[in-house]
């Protein structure tokens, strides 16, 4: 079977339960006994297994069998769980994840057996199990299983599964009118193996197969539900069909993950006329209270499963393009806002068309705002990966250490959720190796002996913000200024009348570490820089507070979103611009007396801090910009810690703003970031601030 | 496209945009064609090359807008009623509108009336060819070339 199309419903799938499985062990590291999770596990890995051999991923099915073995015996609380082989279950998590990697990058599982932790296993079982039943044992004792299970649902009574059903009038009709035709009507009762994992598709192919030797007349439950899954793991077709029934059943058996196919024939009783169905349908009442009783088993099965969100993955571009119709929407609802007449007579015309209009409106904004939700991830796909990292870098740098995370479901935009990960999992990595101390050291210090990290996420306004905590010994400025100083970053007379703060966020400057030794976690000094240039090309901000002796705090904040920003609009000439508010940091009147010139250039003392000048109209060569004036508007931005100052002619307020590109056709000087289009259809150019600074 | 094609195929024609710019006539293939508007207010970009006056919004999308009589190396265009921008979509490329003096006509012309050899045309690499019809001859523009970016010597 061609199973490509399902590869990216695997690959997702294998992703999530590889998720589950991780943050499952993490919690039974700690709580060896805890049930649940160990139910939770196998069933993971099981669906796992089932969907590996699915695909035809033979290696990553056998390394699965192999996890799927331990824990069953651990499950049956026949063996420990012991910290070698929490270890070992994670390495060979790791080597799933690897085999998943090459399944992404070329549809192929790769080559490495990974036979040593295969060894490891069995060799665990062994010794948990003290060597009294083989590790084969397990793997003998499921086929033998399947083979009872095969067994007393070959023997389930022929009566039984005649009378698990009803025809109605019609479906009886077609029966007879078959039989007319030397057809014979039989029941199939098809049962599909439990670890089937696409049962939709197999059903599927069943009645495919049904469809080369005869007809269906009726299948239970009906071909929506099939369609849907919404069956446990068996269905039964009424079929007509002129060849034997062993040659039907043989026909369903040949499809693949099929456990095993009842068969039985619908004798003429079941097609009598309705008051005889009736007498018999009451007869059979009685009887089928065993079959009756199954049915209601099943759905009681399926009931106790978790309840399954009701989602639909959905292209990323698709969303885009949503976006993209909804903007235009939004322009267009613009338009006929500006046109409203409402300055005309207020008669009965108007106000029912301005009654639309604002109808319009608030729909617009509606649609607008879920949109947006739609985009929106919580930061959780994010972070669930790190109490993982904790764990082992607390192994590798023997230190002890414990992640506390909050606000997990803090929602952000897609895009930026993409983008995250690699400077929060730097920063996490930072705190572990140089924020925390060592355990000595801290128990010197008389702090707890195990260090603790936070991560916390929140809403803040437009922005969402990740705080990275550690209580360890904090950043030593005198240190940071050394070292400075030592490298030439700043001369020490600078460093005289740096205040902390600045020296801190020296540590965000290109190659600048502090750590006495390099380690492979971190500290190439290839670190905070680069940290701070990603998140900052996200459109959002990174700072660094820290007391000596208690911690330090990492604070990131970023926009909601990417594709709508906030910005202030300015006018210069008869020009539009839009600079975006997360650059600016205030505006300002300022008498021309107030301008002064070092080295030739302008420049104001704004509160004691002197900020060049730079007139937007020069830069940006605007025709008919506002001469001579007395006092200029100023629009205070800021990259990092430098300043300046751009005079604008006008302001005309906050605008919430689309972000589209203006193509690679034009020149495009690095001023320019995009471009966005105003309610009345009209261009704004988006100033990038950072080029001005 | 696919119906043009086969048009095409059928009359063994191919079907030009007739528009002027400055004296000339130029015609362009049809199916880079994606809409004609009227002139409209562009936004200037800032730096950009001469010949490209701004960006306007087409139904959302912000297209960037070049002048054929700068590119051309001839006087800078009056805007007028006439005045006409053509959205011209190439092949695998984003689309850019194209603004022409006016927009005449659909002049259908078979192979055999296309002059591929002609050193007659002014702008050289512009052309592709000449093409003749009942009413004139008509410059046949090579889009591509208008719109890559190499030839600064022509736009003097």
């Amino acid at each position: 079977m061609d199973v490509s199309q399902y590869l990216e419903i695997f690959i997702e799938e294998t992703k999530e339960h590889l998720q589950s499985l991780n943050e499952q062990l993490l919690v039974l590291e700690k709580e060896p006994d805890n049930k649940e999770t160990i139910n939770e596990i196998f069933r993971a890995a099981h669906s796992l297994k089932g969907m590996a051999g699915t695909m035809g991923y033979k290696r990553m099915q056998k390394l699965t069998h192999d996890m799927e073995n331990v824990f069953q015996e651990i499950r049956n609380e026949k063996m420990k769980v012991s910290s070698t082989l929490v270890d070992g279950l994670f390495r060979g998590l790791d080597a799933l994840e690897e085999y998943l990697d090459n399944i992404v990058n070329n549809q192929d599982e790769g080559t490495n057996d990974n036979q040593d932790i295969i060894d490891l296993f069995q060799k665990e079982l062994q010794a948990g199990l003290n060597g009294t039943a083989a590790p084969a044992a397990p793997a003998a004792a499921e086929p033998a299983a399947a083979a009872t299970a095969t067994a007393s649902a070959a023997a389930t009574d022929a009566q039984e599964l005649l009378n698990s059903f009803t025809l109605t009038e019609a479906e009886k009709n077609m029966i007879n009118k078959a039989r007319a035709q030397e057809q014979k009507a039989y029941i199939v009762r098809i049962n599909i193996q439990d670890t089937c994992v696409l049962k939709a598709a197999r059903a599927f192919l069943v009645f495919k197969a049904i469809e080369s030797v005869g007809e269906t007349i009726k299948s239970m439950p009906d071909a929506q539900a099939i369609e849907d899954e919404k069956f446990d793991f068996s269905f039964s077709v009424v079929v007509t069909s002129k060849k034997t029934m062993e040659e039907v059943q043989a026909a369903v058996m040949n499809v693949s993950e099929v456990k095993s196919v009842d068969i039985a024939l619908i004798d003429e009783t079941k097609c009598e006329t309705k008051e005889i169905a009736e007498q018999t349908e009451q007869a059979a009442q009685a009887a089928t209270g065993t079959a009756a009783a199954a049915q209601t088993k099943a759905p009681a099965t399926t009931s106790k499963k978790p309840v399954v969100n009701r989602s639909v993955r959905v292209d990323i571009d698709k969303l885009d393009d949503l976006m993209n119709l909804v903007s235009e929407l939004i322009i267009a609802k613009n338009g006929l806002v500006s046109i409203s007449p409402a300055d005309l007579v207020r008669d009965e015309k108007n106000s029912s068309f301005r009654d639309q209009v604002e109808y319009l409106e608030r729909i617009t904004t509606n649609i607008h705002q879920s949109v947006m939700k739609v985009r929106m991830v919580p930061i959780e796909s994010v972070v669930n990966r790190f109490p993982r990292m904790i764990r082992d870098l607390s192994k590798k740098l023997d230190k002890k250490m414990e992640l506390y995370m909050s606000g997990e479901e803090t929602e952000l935009d897609r895009t930026v959720i993409d983008e995250i990960g690699d400077p929060l999992q730097h920063i996490l990595r930072n705190a572990a190796d140089h924020g925390l101390e060592s355990n000595e050291e801290r128990i010197k210090a008389g702090k707890p002996e195990v260090g603790s990290i936070f991560l916390s996420a929140y809403q803040e306004g437009n922005n969402v913000v990740i705080e990275v905590r550690d209580d360890g010994h904090g950043i030593d400025v005198e240190k940071v200024k050394a070292k400075a100083i030592e490298r030439g970053t700043i001369t020490s007379d600078q460093a005289e009348t740096m205040s902390d703060k600045e020296i801190i966020d020296l540590l965000f400057r290109p190659s600048f570490s502090t750590a006495e030794k390099i380690s492979d976690i971190s500290g190439r000094g290839v670190g905070l820089d680069v940290v701070k240039t990603k998140i900052e090309a996200l459109g959002g901000s990174v700072e660094c507070r820290s007391v000596l002796g208690e911690g330090s705090t990492f604070i990131i904040r970023l926009p909601l979103t990417l594709a709508i920003i906030q910005s202030l609009m300015v006018v210069l000439g008869n020009e539009k611009y839009a600079i975006p508010l997360g650059s600016i940091q205030t505006i300002e009147d300022i008498p021309t007396t107030d301008i002064k010139y070092v080295e030739g250039k302008e420049v104001i003392n704004l509160r004691g801090t002197v900020i060049p000048l730079v007139r937007l109209d020069k830069i940006l060569d605007v025709p008919n910009a506002k001469q001579d004036q007395e006092s200029l508007t100023v629009v205070i931005v800021a990259k990092g810690d430098k300043q300046a100052g751009l005079i604008v002619d006008d302001l005309i307020g906050q605008l919430e703003i689309v972000i589209k590109s203006i193509g690679k056709y034009i020149n495009n000087s690095k001023m320019i970031s995009g471009a966005t289009i105003l309610g009345d259809g009209e261009i704004a150019l988006i100033l990038d601030a950072n080029t001005l600074v | 496209m696919a119906d043009n094609n086969t048009v095409a195929s059928t009359l063994d024609t191919t079907q030009y945009i007739g528009v002027i710019i400055g004296n000339e006539q130029y015609g362009i293939d049809i199916k880079y064609i994606d809409n004609i508007v009227k002139m409209q207010r562009i936004t200037r970009v800032p730096k950009a090359q001469p010949y490209f006056y701004g960006v306007i919004n087409i139904r959302g999308e912000i297209i960037p807008v070049m002048s054929l009589r700068v590119k051309f190396g001839l006087e800078a265009d009056e805007f007028s009623k006439k005045t006409r921008i053509l959205i011209v979509k190439p092949e695998q490329q984003a689309p850019v509108g194209f603004i022409v003096d006016e927009v005449r006509e659909v002049v259908n012309l078979a192979d055999s009336d296309i002059d591929k050899s002609s050193n007659t045309a002014e702008q050289g690499s512009f052309i592709s060819g000449v093409g003749k019809h009942s009413k004139g001859l008509i410059s046949l523009m090579n889009v591509a070339a208008v719109i890559a970016e190499k030839d600064k010597e022509a736009a003097i």
